[in-house]
Parts: structure tokens; sequence; C-alpha cells
């Protein structure tokens, strides 16, 4: 790369510290120029995946709102904030939906919980997870019914000692080969009842104004 | 420096070919390749990222040093690299979903550095994005291969959910080889990987001696000793 025509400025450090410069002041403005001309499109496109996530544990029938317009913010017992995303009908509150994490063989698990406003359980869907492929996968609906089997399940009708798969002498089945996995995912569903059980009240009043769109959380 | 474009085609794609004979960017290989679609998504976004670097080192070949020359070159491909990361996630979002996560990693991807360093800092801007284009092709042709043995035999299907990274138009790529299948967990895992890939570099090895002896038969006498170029 060096040639005799190459002139005596490259050798400069003010020309190569100039140049490295100049070229990182060149991507921070490309970046900026990139992330404001995806920002808006990214936003709608999370919302969707957001809102479809939702459909899957709250049935059509039970409300007749834009889920993502009555999002509510609440604090739960590790003080973390929990988006919770509320369906309305005839202005009441009959379905609560929001994230949870467990805690599986490969990092954190995130589920959505649906539940209806008496606390049964509507359906709970894996968002996201990094178990073993042919084993901890299970949990995914796409991969076993086993998910499914917390359908209508709630405090009431389970109690603290069922809360456990089979292996701990509770009532749900774990895997041949991962019991961590659903372990887990058991224990973090049962968080998440207790979580409703705590803010029922919280959850299930509305804001003055019910059908207000305004009324959307931070 | 010029280098012709057969030339320039035949590395990128078989002689230098970034998996198989240059033995880079091993890390994206084994850890996208668990199904055929998963690691065509990868080998194509590589090779947007390695044209697109191509085509900006190359002009700039004599305003960047040596000095300074790595750090810019990281530089450039970290920025492309978000720039794609940011349009997929906007535009092909639901091919982000399924390579979201592989996309940053494209940045510590060797291959591209390698490439900006070894010829589009040395080259014009064409050829340098031919080179890019066809190392492209060559990986994207490695992860398939790869990706193509480790489905059939690990989870019986062939190109499963290739409509949602190509369009439901490729509907009839998704293939289920062996119907009923039930599944051999040890291919989709990272050993498996390792394993399936072990086996397609001797393979390229045994087709490249097979190759050379065959045409060392086929020639006439006079020409086989050029033609013998080991």
């Amino acid at each position: 790369m060096n040639t005799v025509t190459e002139p005596a400025y490259r050798n400069r450090l003010g020309y190569q510290a100039g140049l490295l410069g100049g070229f990182a002041l060149l991507s921070a403005a490309l970046l900026i120029v990139g992330n404001l001309s995806t920002h808006d499109v990214i936003e709608k496109r999370l919302d969707e995946d957001l809102q479809t996530s939702l459909e899957r544990v709250i049935p059509a029938s039970l409300y007749t709102n834009n889920l993502l317009d009555t999002a509510l913010l609440v604090t739960d017992a590790q003080s973390r904030q929990v988006q919770v995303y509320r369906g309305l009908k005839a202005h009441q509150v009959t379905a609560v939906a929001y994230r949870i994490i467990a805690n599986g063989y490969a990092g954190e698990i995130e589920l959505i919980l649906g539940l209806d406003s008496d606390g049964r359980i509507l359906g709970v869907r894996v968002l996201s997870h990094a178990e073993t492929p042919g084993l901890g996968d299970k949990i995914d609906d796409r991969k076993s019914d086993w998910i499914l089997g917390f359908n209508g399940k709630s405090l009431e009708n389970t109690t603290t000692a069922q809360w456990n798969v089979k292996k701990d002498g509770g009532e749900f089945d774990q895997f041949t080969g991962a019991t961590i996995t659903p372990r887990g995912v058991v224990k973090a569903i049962h968080q998440g009842l207790d979580f409703f059980r705590q803010h029922r009240d919280t959850l299930l009043t509305l804001p003055q104004a019910a059908d207000n769109p305004a009324a959307r959380g931070p | 420096m010029t280098t012709g474009y057969r030339t320039i085609a035949w590395n990128g794609l078989w002689d230098n070919n970034i998996v198989l004979s240059q033995n880079l960017a091993l890390c994206p290989t084994l850890a996208v390749t668990s199904t055929a679609t998963n690691g065509l998504g990868m080998g194509l976004a590589t090779t947007v990222v390695l044209v697109s670097t191509g085509l900006c080192i190359a002009p700039l070949r004599r305003v960047i040093v040596p000095e300074v020359r790595i750090p810019v070159f990281v530089l450039i491909i970290a920025t492309i690299v978000t720039l794609v990361d940011m349009g997929m996630n906007a535009w092909l979002h639901d091919l982000h979903k399924v390579l979201g996560l592989f996309i940053p990693l494209i940045v510590t991807n060797c291959a591209i550095l390698g490439r900006a360093e070894a010829f589009a800092s040395r080259n014009a801007p064409l050829p340098a994005m031919t080179d890019g284009l066809m190392m492209g092709l060559g990986f994207t042709l490695a992860l398939v291969t790869l990706g193509a043995v480790r489905e059939i035999m690990g989870s019986g299907t062939l190109f499963a959910n290739a409509s949602l990274l190509l369009g439901n138009m490729f509907d009839f790529l998704q293939l289920t080889v062996i119907p009923g299948y039930r599944g051999f967990l040890l291919v989709i895992l990272p050993p498996g990987g390792f394993l399936a890939l072990g086996f397609l570099l001797a393979g390229k090895r045994i087709l490249e001696k097979k190759l050379r002896e065959r045409s060392r038969v086929a020639r006439p006498v006079a020409v086989s000793e050029s033609g013998a170029i080991a």
C-alpha cells in the first residue's frame, strides 16, 4: 500500500487522528439517520407483535377495546414494573394479561399470562426462550400441548402444594430429560397468579373515563 | 493488482471459501445452521454486509492510512451491520425475529474484516463488490449445505419456515423429507454442528482430490505439468 507517490501529510499524526475521528463522526451521523428513519416503524412492529401475543392468551369474545390502550403499570413484590394489559367489555375488566419471567435451564423464559377477572388462567404462552431443542422446548405450544394444561387453573382450584411438577408432588407433568424447565415455568405461573391476587383491586378498577384511550399507562 | 472476475468468483465460491477453505466465521456457521432456512438467512445477510463493506472500503483505500486502517474498517463494518439490523427490524420484521439474534454477531464475523483487509482495501470498488458477493455466496452455500444436512438428519424436514424468510412464493421449498421422523437431537445441538462441519470439510478435500486426479488423467501428457497445480 505504501507507494512512492504517497503524499507526506499522510504520515502525520494529525491526519491519522483526524481520519479516525472523521470516520467516527460519519458513522455516528449515519446511525442517527438510520435510527430516526426506522424508529417509528420498529415501534409499530413491536406493538403488532405484542398485540398478537395478547390475542393468544385472551379470547377475542372477552373484550371490545384495544388491548394496548388500556395498559397499566404496576409494581410487583420484587419492585419490578409490570405492564398489565386489560380486556374490557361493557366497562368491566374481563381479562388481564401480563408478562412473567421464569428461570429456565438456559436463562430466562419470557411468558405471557392471561387471566379472567376471577383469576382463572385463560392461557399461557412462551414469548421467548433459549431452552434445549427437543427437551426443554416442549413448553412452546408449537412443539407440544403441555402449556395448554394450565388453562382454567387458579389459586382456588389448585393448592400451593399442587403448583409443582409431579416429581415434586404437584400436578403438572415434567418432561423426560428436562425437569428444570417445567419446574421454572410452573413456579413463575404460580407467582404470576399471586401477583394478580395481591393487586386484584388495582387491576380490576378502571379509571373514571373508562373508554378514554388516554388512560394508557405511561 | 488486477484479478480476473472469474478467478474472484471461483475463489469465493470454492477455492478460498470462507468456511470450507479458510475455516473462518465458524461461530455464526455453527450457531445458526440447525435448519437450512436459518443458514440461508444468515448467509444472505452476511452477503449484503460483505458487498456493502466492499463498496464502502474500496473507494476509500487511498484515504485510509495503514496505521489506523483496522479501527476504521471496524467502524465501517459496525455501522453497516447496525443499519442492516435496524432496517431488517423495520421492514423485514418476521425475518428479523428469526435472525435478529445473529445479525449483531455479523460484526464479529472475522471473515468480513478479513475481506476488507485482504481484498477491498487493495482493489477498485467493482472487483471489491464482486469479491464480497462471491465470498458471501460461498458462505451462504456452505451454511445452507450444513443446515440442510443437520435439518434432514435432526428433524427430518428441509427448509422448514422458508416462507417466513422468502415469502409465500417459496412454500414449495418446505419439504418433509422423512415423514413421522422423531428427530435426532445430537445433530441439532452444537456438537452435531461440529461433526457435520467436519464431514463437510473432509468431503470437500476428497472431492478436490478426485477432481485433480481426473484432470490429470484427462489431459495429454504435454500439458500435465502445468495442469497439476497442487
